[in-house]
């Protein structure tokens, strides 16, 4: 059966993408969730895969044309059984209700980011548009300039439409700090977990446990989203940040997510993302890593409905048992959407995610 | 391996961890972290690398012992044959 492969939509503000490179040819077998072409987006250039089985007929947007998300750019015929299945079925390893409107044109949703708080310095990845400004370092400052643009547009669409409430707590994490030093000190370094491993299980636990932060406001609805999928707030070298996600984050193990962590901020930097990775956070971390600041005031990213950030993890005097003791402590925030929840469950969620926190061996 | 093939080796490693890194622009004095935003992400990375590449097990209790290219350079001659 014929079917027609279209530019998807990563993000309410991107209308338009400059194909890079295209891995299949006429002729070329592919797989629902195969990577087919690279396409240069104000995101950077991004893995857009097919949700179909099937071959190739034709390319029909070449290499270097830049064309509007819905454009038809390649044709071809579809396996039956796969066609029969229709766009519900566009699942492959993304969750089926967000890949299906990732893959469908006109889609107002997804990802986009949070507030940038990282210094800017002088390089950025993501591979230059044809004809865009190369600097000295082979850098498109076109492409920089572009991301600024979307994340501004982002951020304004989420500042203008969405009610947020703020919520923030101080938590003692030393537990947590003592077990992921312990735990590293006797895994080889590749098993070595991050804390900010642990926060990102806790997240999608309490997201499963709490329902109203981890799904997406669409056309005056909230709707949670079945699977969690935690996107990772990446900051980009040059400025700017992407947050793509880890998908199913509550059903994986410590130490598969932190691989899945490492691989997804290399891709993110190296500008390498997928198109799923980028329409599919449900719920986005936000983690100023260490030697930062105390506190994030996290911005949604619309369609979300909920963001949490992390300041520093620091040592500081903590009263424990009525003695003054030095312990190390983070400040969790939660920037959450008004229009679902009201800050009595967001503290809830807070308090929550703070207690699986304290609980590593649990996650 | 004398110092200036690990200088130059490590920073192989640190291009490959972060590619969007000059190697040419890597102050030797200066804290990765102050030259580039280095984060726990990169370090664990970059010890990582370390192990796979010269064969250094760096815990993390010695992390701060890599934050800069001369402290790097100087604690892995010490440990690399």
């Amino acid at each position: 059966m014929a079917s027609e492969f279209r530019l998807p939509a990563l993000g309410a503000d991107m209308d338009a993408g400059t194909i890079v490179t295209w891995h299949v040819a006429p002729g070329s077998r592919v797989k629902r969730g195969d990577v087919v072409a690279v396409v240069e987006t104000d995101k950077g250039a991004i893995d857009v895969e097919i949700f179909e089985d099937g071959v190739v007929r034709e390319i029909v947007v070449p290499v270097g044309q830049r064309v509007a998300v819905g454009t038809v750019l390649a044709r071809l015929d579809a396996d039956d059984a796969a066609a029969d299945a229709g766009p519900a079925a566009v699942a492959g390893a993304a969750p089926a209700d967000v890949a299906a409107r990732a893959a469908v044109p006109a889609v107002a949703a997804a990802p986009r980011t949070v507030p940038a708080v990282q210094a800017p310095s002088p390089t950025v990845p993501a591979a230059a548009a044809p004809g865009g400004a190369m600097s000295a370092t082979g850098e498109s400052e076109d492409s920089r300039a572009s991301m600024r643009a979307a994340i501004a547009s982002a951020m304004s669409r989420s500042k203008r439409e969405i009610p947020h409430y703020y919520l923030s707590t101080t938590v003692d994490v030393t537990t947590a700090t003592e077990w992921l030093a312990a735990h590293n000190a006797k895994v080889p370094v590749t098993g070595r977990l991050l804390f900010a491993a642990l926060l990102v299980k806790a997240l999608a636990l309490t997201c499963r446990e709490t329902p109203g932060f981890s799904g997406f406001h669409r056309d005056g609805r909230y709707e949670e989203s079945p699977a969690v999928h935690v996107g990772v707030a990446v900051a980009l070298r040059g400025g700017g940040l992407v947050a793509p996600a880890i998908m199913n984050t509550a059903d994986q193990s410590l130490p598969a997510l932190m691989t899945a962590m490492r691989e997804l901020v290399a891709r993110a930097r190296a500008g390498r993302l997928r198109a799923s990775e980028l329409a599919a956070p449900t719920i986005v971390l936000t983690s100023l890593g260490e030697d930062s600041v105390d506190v994030v005031f996290p911005i949604i990213q619309p369609p979300q409905v909920a963001i949490v950030g992390a300041g520093t993890v620091v040592e500081r005097p903590w009263v424990v048992e009525g003695k003054i003791l030095s312990r190390q402590l983070v400040s969790l925030s939660l920037g959450a959407d008004h229009r679902v929840t009201d800050g009595r469950l967001g503290a809830q969620f807070l308090a929550r995610l703070a207690r699986r926190l304290c609980d590593p061996a649990t996650l | 391996m004398n110092r200036e093939e690990l200088s130059k080796r490590v920073l192989e490693l640190l291009t490959e961890i972060a590619p969007d890194v000059d190697p040419a622009s890597v102050i030797p004095g200066v804290a990765f972290r102050d030259q580039f935003d280095f984060d726990s992400m990169d370090t664990l990375n970059f010890a990582i690398a370390l192990h796979r590449e010269l064969g250094v097990e760096v815990p993390e209790s010695d992390y701060a012992q890599l934050a800069s290219l001369e402290k790097c350079v100087g604690y892995l001659a010490e440990r690399v044959g």
